[in-house]
């Protein structure tokens, strides 16, 4: 795995919102074809890391390099077409838009993206629901089209952010079936999650964030041995 | 000649005309700030003076470059749009992101400054601006007397606005606005240039205004007050349509117009204050307007 290099290199990454300083020096990598998953308590800087390696935060310092590229000063436009893509946790879905053009809006940044008879053979709900008002959609279907509509765009790096948040047992299966899915078509993948059983099914390897910062990781592995470590990190 | 309700036709359509021709600048101009608004967060008090500018620009061009009204339909907005942007890129990214009334207060100086400026090299007598000779007279329709510039602004305008509506609402560009007002971060993190495309919305809204101008010059006067004439009547439309609306800022400038037109015929002491009733009216029971969202 170690030769493998790095297709994601965050290195000291440090973010701000106005004056709050989230976070401390993230420093971690994803390389190619992994699922890779951020794990934490609440608040302590998962999903502002998605967010500054997106470059969606009001200030950030360190490197953040994709494929060998620095990014660390683009605009997120520019970094989005350097082939990452992110699915927010609060879904992003446009209530003004319908489902086909929520689907459409993310412009294809690079080819290779999957057409879109790929995307509904992994989510076959999405083709019935195309002109319904995208927020009227169930939380899942709602999740399914967050995920869909990232696959278009030809990016090679998703960002999941707690995609089985609020959602029912069957649809995180479904979502978890669709992210090994994704993986098995070369995609790599930097999940955050708080619900650990789940990461556990679909997950190579683990970071667990304290305080803005990285404090541990795991490989899959080292799971089991290290249960009652990562018990204490999550206060579960 | 017939008569309604103790009305002669020709007086009760003529104000009915001239009511819709109101009404079409009324669209016009409340798409425009409906548009910007819904895009920029900018409540754009300098739309009366961008107007202005374009009736000026027009007139100018036929007095000393000998450019006729047809060149100038499509001239101007793109020469006053251009200016738009030059305001975007000096001041409104920096002010839009804050409280609304930074933008409406600075939107309201430039309105001052440039309504100022034309006044000192122009006056405020105002200037004539002949009907272009492709629209010059008229048709007697039996019932009413209906001049050929009018009908034009009346069927131009109506295009202009659905094609607007149509662009926003139906086309792929249209959705990249929708989504951009709705969560600008996210639209701009799937790759697509947000900051641009503010800069070119603020462009196309103040590009309209332009038109509106270019049209109203064979009809109003070209004066330097005509646009703080017209704007608070379209200032009004646009709370009444709802604010960020396109299909409301339409409608509801043809209707109004038209309401405006009628009241002249049947109370014409109400017709300066009747539009400012109804807003009053739809405040209190729709504060969102007939056709705004509530967030």
């Amino acid at each position: 795995m170690a030769e493998t290099p790095a297709l994601l290199a965050v290195d000291t990454l440090q973010a701000w919102y106005g004056e709050s300083h989230i976070l401390h020096g993230v420093t971690f990598d994803v390389r190619a074809g992994e699922v890779v998953t951020l794990l934490g308590r609440n608040g302590v800087g998962k999903t502002t890391t998605l967010k500054s390696i997106m470059g969606m935060v009001d200030q950030r310092s360190g490197s953040v390099r994709l494929d060998g590229r620095e990014t660390i000063r683009l605009s997120s436009d520019a970094i989005a077409r350097a082939g990452i893509a992110i699915c927010p946790e609060e879904r992003g879905i446009f209530a003004s838009l319908d489902v086909r053009e929520n689907l459409l809006l993310p412009p294809q940044v690079r080819p290779g993206g999957l057409d879109l008879d790929r995307i509904f053979a992994l989510f076959p709900n999405l083709r019935e629901r195309l002109s319904s008002q995208g927020t009227k959609l169930s939380g899942g279907e709602q999740q399914m089209l967050a995920i869909a509509r990232i696959l278009r765009t030809g990016a090679r790096l998703l960002l999941l952010d707690e995609p089985t948040e609020g959602l029912a047992p069957v649809i995180i299966q479904q979502i978890g079936r669709t992210i090994g899915a994704l993986k098995a078509q070369g995609f790599t993948i930097l999940l955050v999650e708080q619900n650990f059983q789940f990461a556990a099914t679909i997950a190579d390897r683990y970071y667990v964030m304290e305080h803005g910062r990285i404090v541990d990781q795991l490989s899959n592995a080292e799971l089991k041995t290290n249960m009652g470590k990562l018990h204490d990190y999550l206060g579960v | 000649m017939f008569e309604i309700f103790g009305i002669p036709s020709q007086a009760l359509f003529g104000q009915l005309l001239i009511g819709l021709i109101n009404g079409s600048f009324y669209a016009l101009l409340s798409l425009g700030l409906a548009v910007i608004f819904g895009m920029l967060n900018i409540i754009n008090f300098a739309h009366g003076a961008q107007y202005m500018m374009g009736a000026f620009a027009a007139y100018l061009l036929l007095q000393y470059l000998g450019l006729n009204y047809w060149v100038a339909l499509i001239i101007v907005p793109v020469l006053i749009g251009a200016t738009g942007i030059v305001v975007e890129r000096l001041f409104l990214q920096y002010v839009r992101k804050l409280d609304h009334v930074y933008g409406l207060i600075l939107t309201f100086g430039l309105a001052l400054m440039i309504e100022g400026f034309f006044r000192n090299y122009f006056g405020s007598s105002g200037e004539p601006y002949q009907v272009p000779n492709l629209l010059l007279g008229g048709q007697n329709l039996g019932f009413m007397y209906l001049p050929t510039y009018r009908a034009w602004v009346i069927v131009f305008s109506a295009i202009v606005c659905f094609a607007t509506w149509f662009a926003i609402e139906r086309t792929r560009l249209g959705s990249y606005l929708r989504a951009a007002t709705e969560n600008p971060a996210l639209v701009r993190a799937f790759g697509i240039n947000v900051p641009r495309m503010v800069m070119l919305t603020y462009g196309f809204g103040v590009a309209l205004a332009a038109l509106a101008g270019v049209m109203a010059a064979p009809i109003y006067n070209v004066s330097p007050q005509m646009g703080s004439d017209i704007i608070i009547v379209v200032f009004a439309v646009v709370v009444i349509g709802g604010m960020g609306s396109i299909l409301g800022a339409i409608l509801t400038g043809f209707a109004l117009g038209i309401i405006e037109g009628l009241t002249k015929v049947f109370f014409p002491e109400a017709s300066n204050t009747v539009i400012f009733v109804i807003m009053a009216i739809v405040l209190l029971v729709r504060p969102a307007g007939l056709f705004g969202r509530t967030a």
